[in-house]
């Protein structure tokens, strides 16, 4: 609420200011937009045949859905994946054994902060290499792969900062009852850190559907992929790329508010602080701990 | 691994440059840096302002940005903005698809400044701003002097964490045909596919080596200059 605490509820005075301020900022911003027009149209790029086939269907059908399909497919096995990966090596960061507990630690340090892209060439030329594979599944493998290992990480960091912030007295209550610390942590403390994490987790889903984009720079045929293709085949590359961006920003609003309505209700269910922010990076979640 | 894989690999090092290419990534980084830092601190301040039409300008962008693929913009910069409005930054080739590379990196990452520092006015207590208030200083008085120095001091450890994702993210640059860590790994990969295990861990390696650091550095300093309340 820190826009609310800044100014005083205004009074005439201020918002007649504030009009005035208002209809200025809005000039501006349309001023902007109009030279920006101006200038897309002095070379030529508002002409309606350049947009005109965003109105066709086949447009859609042949090019951007299929590539969305792609999108949502390798987004979707990375998700899926991830959950796993995160559950365990966030499972592992937990253990009793140090051994278990060092081995998870640097798996997920590193992967986290190993580039997504480096990752995903890696595995697109290591997997095409081993010639075990499809080579016409092998970007897809090398997206899925890259998108896990990174997405995990977060994943298994967001379990442990999850148990880590609980609330003391709920192991304490479990061990009172009986309970040995690998129970305590499997019935009580892991399912209670889930859902408080569940709109980080939610948001973290954004991340991997933007990532997948990546996919565009190892010949996978992801939404970017099919919109580029269609630009430079039709000479209007500026208007595809302009609405595979408004694809991607319509479902990962959607996500993100999602989150967001998801952390509010959420809160009220936990024992543990819920977050719909994204996890902190690296080192820095230690500052927490 | 036997001596003859290990020489292999050190015989690549005389044939690339594997500096240079992690170089470039780090100007890409601290240019973009700098520029995000600048637009970021802008979009905060306007969406905390007072001034409706501001505010909601601020979280239009922040909200366009930050869903938008890192990818897009990079490959909008250079097929849009170059190649279909004919925006040139430099005459020079390679170094016009750098400075729109940093230009597609500063106005992604401005988005997430942005939200990092808004966290940081979160930690400033309402009191101060009330104080504030109370002693007569208007909203952008009162934000330059009391709230503003105290929220970026608050946002070290926020802002670390969007430092170290631009500098993962510098690779993307890749997809606008600048010659980095990305693109070189790749091309070694390619001449070189007996080490390739090598090659991948000693870029990745090098990612380590450059990111942990950063996070240290940040987060020590987010302790070092938190406000004592």
């Amino acid at each position: 609420m820190s826009e609310l605490v800044l100014f005083d509820v205004p009074g005439p005075r201020t918002r007649r200011r504030m009009a005035v301020v208002n209809v200025l900022a809005v000039l501006a911003v349309a001023a902007l937009g109009a030279w920006a027009l101006v200038l897309l149209d002095r070379k030529g790029q508002l002409a309606a045949d350049l947009w005109q086939p965003f109105l066709a269907s086949s447009t859609w059908v042949d090019y951007l859905l299929p590539g969305l399909r792609d999108t949502l497919r390798a987004a979707g096995l990375a998700i899926v994946a991830s959950a796993v990966f995160g559950l365990v090596f966030g499972l592992g960061r937990l253990s009793g054994s140090r051994v278990v507990r060092w081995l998870s630690g640097t798996v997920v340090e590193f992967f986290r902060a190993v580039p997504v892209l480096l990752m995903m060439i890696f595995f697109y030329q290591g997997i095409s290499q081993l010639r075990v594979v499809e080579p016409r599944d092998v970007p897809l493998l090398a997206v899925v792969l890259a998108l896990t290992l990174y997405n995990g990480s977060v994943f298994a960091e967001l379990v442990r900062s999850g148990v880590h912030n609980l609330p003391r007295g709920q192991r304490e209550a479990a061990l009172a009852v009986g309970l040995r610390p690998a129970q305590s942590l499997r019935l009580v403390e892991v399912p209670q850190a889930l859902i408080a994490m569940l709109p980080a987790l939610a948001s973290q889903l954004v991340v991997i559907l933007k990532d997948t984009a990546l996919g565009a720079i190892i010949t996978y045929p992801e939404l970017l992929d099919a919109s580029r293709r269609f630009g430079s085949g039709n000479g209007n590359i500026l208007q595809s790329l302009l609405v595979a961006a408004l694809v991607f920003i319509v479902i990962n609003y959607a996500l993100t508010s999602f989150a967001q309505r998801l952390a509010s209700q959420v809160g009220r269910h936990t024992a543990g602080a819920a977050k719909a922010e994204a996890p902190p990076l690296v080192v820095a979640a230690r500052a927490d701990r | 691994m036997d001596e003859g894989y290990l020489e292999k690999f050190l015989s690549l090092f005389d044939e690339y440059d594997v500096l240079a290419a992690f170089w470039v990534n780090i100007q890409l980084s601290l240019y973009a840096a700098v520029i995000a830092l600048v637009i970021g601190t802008v979009l905060a301040v306007m969406r905390i302002s007072p001034v409706p039409s501001l505010r909601w300008a601020g979280a239009t962008y922040v909200t366009l940005l930050r869903n938008t693929p890192l990818t897009i913009i990079i490959v909008f910069c250079v097929l849009g903005l170059w190649g279909q409005l004919g925006l040139t930054l430099s005459s020079d080739f390679q170094t016009n698809f750098f400075r729109l590379a940093v230009l597609g990196l500063a106005v992604y990452h401005a988005a997430f400044v942005c939200e990092a520092l808004r966290s940081g006015v979160n930690t400033v207590p309402v009191g101060q701003a009330e104080a504030a208030r109370a002693i007569g200083l208007g909203f952008w008085s009162a934000a330059r002097l009391v709230i503003l120095p105290q929220a970026f001091r608050g946002a070290v450890a926020p802002l670390g964490n969007v430092l170290i994702a631009l500098i993962k993210n510098s690779t993307v640059a890749a997809a606008g045909s600048v010659a980095e860590t990305s693109g070189l790994m790749r091309t070694m990969i390619e001449f070189r596919p007996d080490v390739i295990f090598a090659i991948f861990l000693t870029f990745a390696v090098g990612y380590v080596i450059i990111v942990v650091p950063v996070g240290l550095a940040t987060t020590s300093l987010s302790r070092r200059l938190a406000v004592a309340r």
